[in-house]
């Protein structure tokens, strides 16, 4: 268990682009704190940094108050998870969870109890005397999770761990990785690519991208109040919908708005010292928008199509930009088909605003959707059924 | 990995394909199984090769194993008596003859087993630091990489003229070197002085060898993922841990099947001995002492005795390798 502090932390390769820029974020101890970002933003270099197999270009790493900066993997206490898993292949399970004790000249029963300890945890014990050859991609997670619990480090460090691993099999491992971490109550970070993973595991997440922080809060902060653009569309699934408009009127709290299509709309964010008429986005996620009726509805658009996932439905709706179409989320079957035209609502308080350059306007305290229970605080317009008429007839 | 260095294996090379499975009971009659005309397909497709095999390889060893029971002479092969065993070893009036009595066999025995231990070893270790620089990156890599070939591409005849040059005891440029730095102050005689001379045809021999050991032993080394040695150094590993603990075990089959080939190798020495110190008997090889026999003396039946004995020596030497190699393999296997 320890605390963790990055401080103005750098990576440059060579001449590169850098591909780390001055992070700076604090694990306190015994947090699960997720790293997620797309592939290539940077999430491996900054946890091999953090493990120390990667120099510090620039900044300071403190482990316990204790700069880190120069010390070697295992002088840091570390305990690392690779997305390749790295097991030693000549060697037993034993071996590859005994190895780092053994460097360590630990005595022979010490070894023993800790790996038997670390195999109980994981239900590796039948499967001590195996080579990693001849383990399943699960089994094999376990193996490397299980070395780095041998070490009883102070730091747990994954390197998508689950990515190799089937849908089935990664929600399991993801289970039992949150369990490990109630168990061992270690301070660990995780860095992954999947929201999901994110969202389900983290108390804390930081969103990375091209080597910059995005934003850290926990998994509903970033979903309720992300800070931009970025992480509102990369946090949550399918991605929140973004809608042209211009500002009508700045206020305190509370924004009237021009929609594309000439509409006003009225949303509980205070736009304090933006000009009128300054171009903005409006955001809004797919579980938010609601049908209503072609006649009354304020917006109408054709469905371009409609996936049905048996407990929730997805119809794709043209936005007016090809390829870029938005997303309705129903988590109850539908009949609308492809080729529709259909009227829908945007309840202003599920609304994010954005500003031309991607940062979010502070939403309202009340607009938090999250704690609501859905229709209860509904506006006046929504309807129970969606109602439509059929485009083409 | 065990797989590709056991297919690397010679006797892998000319092994004939397993012969089907006992066919299943009603695949009788005109309809083969698709097992039976699998297996009469590898052997039609493997049948050319064994046939070449045999008239390279089978036939003159057939034929020297022959006359090797005979007193044949070179000019005259088809006049020979059978002799039996006494090419390889006779009692006659209370005196031993053949080629295993010779004094000068068992200096060629000697000389070919130093030369083999003494030349692979340097090999191996030089090898090794070859291949370890070139498995890191640097600039200039790949130039490294075929630079280092051109030992191996230069015939061997060149290499012993070469060095023969080099070694020369007025004109040598190593003479000239060590005179200039100081270590020796009178020019040694590399070829002819008998303590030196195997010397210099093992410098010869490791020069010209290293390079096949250093890419032998660079592509299993490139077969280890890196994730291997970053779990390494997360598990507090030091450098020369990571090569003993990782490196080492990982690279070994490899390792075994280049040891053989170099082993194969230098077990049948000839020429490069030949050429740069002639006839001495201080660095005579086994297969040296059957030429003489057989071209010198023009004793067809005591070089064909030699040959087999060389013959029969290399093939003891190869199965105790493969031997070793898949005991080693077994005992992995058994510690599961
Ligand atoms: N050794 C290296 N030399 C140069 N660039 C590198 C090196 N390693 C990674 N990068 C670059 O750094 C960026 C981040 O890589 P990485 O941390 O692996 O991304 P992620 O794990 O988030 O997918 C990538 O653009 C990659 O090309
Ligand atoms: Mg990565």
């Amino acid at each position: 268990m320890a605390q963790l502090t990055l401080e103005k932390l750098n990576k440059r390769y060579g001449d590169a682009a850098q591909v780390i820029k001055a992070i700076d974020l604090q694990v306190n101890s015994g947090e699960f704190v997720v790293i997620v970002g797309p592939s290539g933003c940077g999430k491996s270099t900054l946890l091999r940094m953090i493990a120390g197999l990667d120099d510090i270009s620039g900044g300071n790493m403190y482990i316990d108050g204790t700069r880190v900066n120069d010390d070697t993997p295992s002088e840091r206490g570390i305990g690392m998870v690779f997305q390749s898993y790295a097991l030693y292949p000549h060697m037993s399970v034993y071996e590859n969870m005994a190895f780092g004790l053994q460097l360590a000249k630990l005595p022979k029963d010490e070894i023993a109890r800790r790996v038997e300890a670390s195999a109980r945890i994981l239900q590796l014990e039948p499967l001590l005397k195996r080579r990693p050859k001849d383990l399943s991609g699960g089994q094999r997670q376990r193996v490397a999770i299980g070395r780095a619990i041998a070490r009883e480090p102070k730091l747990f460090l994954f390197d998508e761990p689950l990515s190799n691993l089937d849908a089935a099999l990664r929600v399991q491992m993801r289970m039992e990785i949150a369990a490990l971490h109630r168990r061992l109550r270690s301070t660990i970070i995780y860095v992954t690519h999947d929201q999901v993973e994110a969202m389900t595991l983290a108390q804390r997440i930081v969103v990375l991208n091209r080597g910059n922080v995005e934003q850290v809060g926990t998994p509903l902060e970033l979903y309720d109040h992300p800070a931009n653009e970025f992480v509102a569309q990369f946090i949550g699934s399918p991605k929140m919908n973004l809608m042209p408009a211009t500002l009508m009127h700045a206020g305190q709290t509370e924004t009237i708005l021009q929609l594309w299509n000439g509409k006003p709309l009225t949303v509980p964010i205070g736009t304090p010292a933006s000009a009128e008429g300054t171009k903005v986005k409006l955001g809004i996620r797919p579980e938010h928008i609601e049908w209503g009726t072609v006649a009354d509805a304020p917006y109408l658009a054709d469905v371009l199509f409609v996936e049905h996932m048996g407990n929730e439905t997805y119809h794709y709706l043209d936005s007016g930009k090809l390829g870029d179409p938005w997303v309705v989320r129903n988590s109850r079957r539908s009949d609308i088909a492809a080729g529709e035209t259909v009227g829908y609502v945007l309840p202003p308080e599920h609304c994010h605003l954005f500003d031309e350059s991607g940062n979010a306007f502070a939403r309202h305290a009340t607009g938090n959707g999250a704690s609501r229970t859905p229709g209860i605080d509904a506006p006046p317009i929504t309807f129970a059924e969606p109602m439509r008429t059929n485009a083409l007839h | 990995m065990s797989h590709n260095s056991e297919s690397l294996l010679p006797s892998a090379a000319v092994a004939p394909p397993a012969p089907a499975q006992a066919a299943p009971a009603k695949a009788t009659g005109r309809k083969r199984s698709l097992q039976q005309r699998r297996a009469r397909a590898a052997w039609l497709l493997v049948a050319p090769a064994l046939i070449l095999l045999f008239a390279v390889a089978g036939w003159p060893l057939l034929r020297t194993l022959f006359y090797s029971f005979t007193d044949a002479a070179m000019d005259t092969p088809e006049e020979y008596n059978f002799v039996g065993l006494a090419n390889y070893l006779d009692f006659a009036d209370g005196e031993r003859f053949g080629v295993l009595a010779d004094p000068l066999w068992w200096q060629a025995v000697g000389n070919t087993l130093w030369f083999t231990a003494c030349s692979v070893s340097l090999e191996l270790f030089f090898g090794m630091l070859l291949a370890l620089l070139m498995n890191e990156k640097f600039r200039g890599q790949g130039l490294v990489r075929a630079a280092i070939l051109v030992p191996w591409a230069i015939p061997t005849i060149v290499t012993a003229k070469m060095w023969g040059w080099m070694f020369h005891d007025q004109y040598g440029v190593i003479n000239d070197l060590l005179l200039r730095v100081g270590l020796i102050e009178t020019p040694l005689a590399w070829i002819a002085e008998p303590t030196l001379s195997m010397w210099a045809v093992v410098i010869a021999d490791v020069w010209k060898t290293v390079p096949f050991m250093a890419l032998m032993l660079l592509a299993a080394l490139q077969m280890i993922p890196s994730d291997l040695y970053e779990a390494a150094r997360v598990d507090g590993a030091t450098a020369w841990q990571r090569f003993r603990r990782i490196t080492l075990p990982l690279i070994m089959p490899a390792m075994i099947v280049a040891l053989i080939f170099r082993v194969m190798d230098a077990l049948r020495v000839f020429d490069l001995i030949y050429v740069l110190t002639s006839n001495s008997e201080a660095t005579i090889s086994i297969s040296g002492y059957a030429r003489e026999q057989m071209v010198s003396f023009q004793e067809m039946g005591v070089g064909s005795a030699a040959s087999v004995l060389v013959f029969m020596m290399v093939a003891g030497i190869a199965a105790c390798f493969l031997w070793i190699n898949r005991f080693s393999h077994e005992g992995k296997e058994a510690g599961q």
